[in-house]
């Protein structure tokens, strides 16, 4: 009998490795092995030879310079925010802070879709109108650029940093202001000396999120460089494969830049963790407190205004365009209700490859969220409750795909799983399932870990002593106590795996186009209201299972 | 005849040995107390009679079944013990209602519907939690999810509950009053109660049997409440038992003097001959055998007297050691209360000698 324990955990860690080897290890080595071994032997050529070309030089150097800028602006734009609706008197808090999370679930490609749509350097409508009212011979403003690119991704980016540091506030101690402002500190000196500080493991985490998602990130300098010649990394890497044609020497290109793309993502969080390598604080309690609010005065209401036309600007404006757009007859026509119609989204709906589209995300969208959170939670329980020999390689293994960008985990994946390990799925929607499970099984490793670490060993114990076996136990009281946390664990991987562009984009096939590779190939292909009808549907998906998932939620708080 | 038996359990984690040849046996129907430091093993006795830690070494018995044996190969898994546990923190599952709670050990033993509500309703009538059955534990308190934890327990068993550390949780009062429902309830349904504590107070309040442990995880003595107080095995048990004084006993000029630092007096009382020997030793005494006596050659100073209705407790100076002395309050009233800042003499009844140890006192 005693067999049997072992035996159920056994067999539970010996999936995990399993899995975590064919899912995480072979891609990163198969990309490692083909960016230094050629024909089977040890060589450095080809990482040498992408150094010394002046457009890898050039996309990295862009990568960095926009990794860092958006973390420092994004970073400092998160934290003001963070404070200004957590901790001012300024009117209409609630509501502005579930508007200033929105960017969060917005794709940022869609975004600088419609900035594009708006300011573009040649055909902006923006643009074009400021040409005329002002009689101007060229375009006063382009996003086409480095800044451009920058400006569009702290818009998405920054809620990283707001949304750690407003539950950071919330969950403070207010006593520890109090008692410096009883101690006889101002008020400017508590929110220097004593606030910011105690909120710093928060801020750094918000911040390395955005450096990690900057460097990595393709949809936003796809979209604003390719047609001004400004590339990043990621973007490198997609234009080099494009180009190729799928031939193997583009691959293996692709898999040296790649090893680059890693180098400067590991460089970034290295030069991240000295910087702001700070200790832990356990003043910043689980539960809500009610903290002082404090009294802006005279600038309330200009402070008011500055964070309405910051959501105007980041949320109302890129929507709003691409709604508009999605309706008009022909891009470039005015938009006024005179050149509105529908065909757009009747052309959407009646094309096959778009409706396919629409199918293919939902159902590697459901697909990745289910077989993730499963094998998140049972990774999680390995690691939080066998703790078997190798607990901490499970664990380096399962959260390593989210620091690899998804461009250099789409590299590995083909390189793995098109033929040269005689497995083809090549061209299915096979691999780029393997590649979303790859890429979003730390979401709800994490989430299913937090969980678990609140249900003490005893309660499982106790069931033991109660005549439950194992499984049992882990059936009648684990499951149930972890449940919600899956279902939160699925829609975390559910929302970004719906909108995916990064990986998709490297992986699809004729047949195998997602949501996202549909809306960037009808804008490739110059069909600017069509994608942007798509692009409307997307959003409109997103709002309808956000609000699913937030009733969701609220039913559970009841019980 | 004993109930339960841990004969000559050894187990280590790692390097550390945390049981060696640990033997124990529990009569039926009785309540034995197992009292120790933290980290001194007892909650992994517990694990490893639960069948949750799985020992290095030595057997097992609950009544005639084994449930443990490394000679023999022999390991019951943890669900057909039969045993009733309340964990320290309760292990009340959250998700399941008071009912579901408690039913769920006959559950598991496919006992009848009927049968199974009639037994969880007579159980929650015994520790008086009949009108919370379809309550989430979230909306109970502490005391109450306590109760739900030992109704749990006494439906997994008839025979053999295993209590630890279950009142650490409580406030005093609650603490106080839970011991004597435990107390209760064992007297109404008689069960072999093995209470794990490293509170000795709750163990002499509860236990029929105590038995202590060292730090090193060695069981020291078995006895009664009387024994344990009374007649101390060692100095260990003299010391963690209760409140004590220590103080040096110096041997010079053919005579033991007590060392008070600043000075030396003579002790006036007999030294047993087996401890006197010209060894350097130390004195204990408990804070309720020392009284005043103006007529004693050790003199001292009272720093500060506390009253605590049914006794008085003092804090005395002599020479530089400081010493806790109580005083009944009937005797402070027969003989007067010494007052701060006061004179006083002290003699010792039923002082303990212990060979001198290295750290001094």
């Amino acid at each position: 009998m005693e067999g049997r324990r072992f035996n159920l955990d056994g067999i539970m860690t010996g999936l995990s490795f399993v899995l975590l080897l064919v899912i995480v290890v072979i891609p990163i080595f198969m990309i490692v092995y083909h960016a230094f071994f050629y024909q089977g032997k040890f060589s450095l050529e080809l990482i040498i030879d992408q150094l010394t070309r002046e457009t890898t030089m050039a996309s990295m150097w862009n990568t960095i310079k926009i990794g860092a800028l958006v973390t420092l602006f994004g970073t400092i734009m998160g934290v003001f925010y963070a404070w200004l609706l957590g901790r001012s008197n300024i009117p209409g808090k609630k509501l502005m802070r579930s508007l200033f999370t929105i960017p969060y679930m917005f794709p940022p490609f869609l975004g600088a879709m419609a900035w594009d749509l708006l300011l573009n350097g040649r055909s902006g409508y923006l643009n074009r109108w400021l040409m005329q009212t002002f009689s101007l011979s060229s375009a006063p403003l382009n996003i086409n650029t480095i800044w451009g690119i920058v400006f569009v991704e702290i818009s998405y980016y920054f809620p990283f940093v707001f949304m750690q540091v407003v539950s950071a506030l919330e969950r403070m101690d207010p006593t520890l202001e109090e008692s410096a402002r009883i101690a006889g500190a101002r008020q400017g000196k508590v929110i220097w000396k004593i606030t910011l500080p105690l909120v710093t493991p928060a801020i750094s985490a918000g911040a390395l999120l955005i450096l990690i998602s900057s460097l990595a990130h393709f949809g936003v300098p796809a979209i604003l460089g390719f047609s001004q010649g400004i590339f990043t990394l990621p973007t490198r890497i997609y234009s080099v494969i494009a180009r190729s044609g799928g031939s193997f020497d583009g691959i293996r290109q692709a898999a040296a830049l790649s090893i680059l793309l890693v180098a400067v993502v590991s460089l970034a969080l290295w030069v991240q963790k000295k910087v702001l390598s700070s200790g832990g604080y356990d003043i910043i309690k689980g539960k809500s407190m009610r903290p002082t609010l404090i009294n802006l005065r005279g600038a309330r209401v200009p402070l008011f205004v500055v964070a309405l036309s910051t959501l105007v600007v980041i949320v109302v404006v890129p929507l709003g365009m691409i709604f508009l757009v999605g309706l008009v007859r022909a891009y470039g026509l005015p938009l006024i209700p005179a050149n509105f119609t529908l065909a757009n989204y009747q052309r959407i709906f009646t094309t096959s490859g778009t409706i396919a589209s629409i199918k293919n995300s939902l159902f590697l969208s459901i697909s990745a969220g289910i077989i993730s959170m499963l094998l998140g939670t049972l990774i999680a329980y390995v690691v939080q409750k066998i703790k078997p020999k190798g607990t901490g390689a499970l664990e380096i293994l399962s959260v390593l795909p989210y620091s690899i960008p998804g461009t250099v985990l789409a590299i590995g994946v083909i390189l793995a799983w098109s033929g040269s390990l005689r497995v083809n799925l090549y061209n299915t929607l096979w691999i780029i399932l393997i590649a979303y499970i790859a890429r979003y099984l730390s979401f709800s490793m994490k989430t299913s870990s937090a969980a678990l670490l609140q249900v003490h060993p005893s309660l499982e114990e106790a069931a033991r002593t109660c005549g439950a076996s194992h499984t049992e136990s882990l059936k009648d009281i684990t499951l149930p106590l972890i449940r919600p946390a899956m279902v939160s664990g699925f829609f975390l991987i559910f929302l970004p795996a719906m909108r995916e562009v990064t990986t998709s984009v490297l992986l699809y096939g004729p047949y195998t186009r997602t949501l996202g590779v549909q809306i960037y190939s009808l804008r490739d292909a110059g069909m600017m209201p069509q994608a942007s009808a798509l692009g409307s549907v997307a959003i409109v998906l997103i709002i309808i299972i956000n609000a699913i998932v937030n009733t969701l939620n609220k039913d559970r708080r009841g019980v | 005849m004993a109930y339960v038996r841990f004969e000559n359990i050894s187990f280590s984690y790692g390097d550390n040995q945390v049981l060696k040849n640990f033997s124990l046996s529990l009569k039926k129907n009785e309540i034995m107390c197992l009292v120790g430091p933290s980290g001194c093993g007892k909650t992994t006795l517990v694990r490893c009679l639960l069948g949750l830690t799985r020992p290095d070494q030595g057997e097992i018995y609950v009544g005639d079944t084994c449930m443990f044996s490394s000679k023999r190969r022999i390991n019951v898994p943890a669900e057909r013990r039969g045993i009733g546990i309340v964990f320290q923190d309760y292990a009340v599952w959250p998700h399941l209602t008071v009912r579901e709670n408690i039913a769920y050990p006959l559950r598991k033993r496919r006992v009848r519907k009927e049968e199974i509500a009639r037994k969880v309703q007579s159980v929650l009538k015994q520790v008086s939690m009949s009108e919370y059955i379809n309550h989430l534990p979230s909306q109970l308190s502490g005391g109450q999810q306590q109760r739900v934890a030992i109704a749990r327990a006494l439906l997994s068993s008839d025979n053999l509950i295993v209590l630890d550390e279950p009142i650490t949780n409580l406030d005093a009062k609650l603490r106080d009053q839970m011991l004597n429902e435990i107390r209760d309830i064992q007297r109404n349904v008689g069960t072999t109660i093995f209470y794990i504590t490293h509170d000795q107070r709750a163990a002499l309040h509860l236990g029929d049997q105590l038995a202590i442990m060292d730090t090193e995880g060695e069981l020291i003595q078995i006895g009664t409440d009387e024994d344990i107080i009374l007649r101390p095995k060692n100095r260990f048990i003299f010391e963690f038992i209760g409140v004590t004084n220590f103080l040096p006993l110096k041997f010079a000029d053919s005579m033991y003097k007590l060392d008070l630092g600043s000075k030396m007096v003579p002790w006036p009382e007999e030294i047993p001959s087996a401890v006197a020997g010209g060894k350097p030793l130390d004195m204990g005494i408990r804070p309720n055998d020392i009284t005043f006596d103006d007529a004693s050659p050790i003199r001292a100073t009272v720093r500060r007297s506390v009253f605590l209705g049914s006794e008085y407790d003092y804090f005395v100076q002599a020479g530089d050691k400081e010493l806790r002395v109580q005083q009944s309050t009937l005797d402070a009233t027969l003989v007067g209360v010494a007052k701060e800042g006061s004179e006083v003499g002290l003699r010792f009844l039923n002082p303990r000698y212990y060979a001198a140890t290295s750290r001094g006192v």
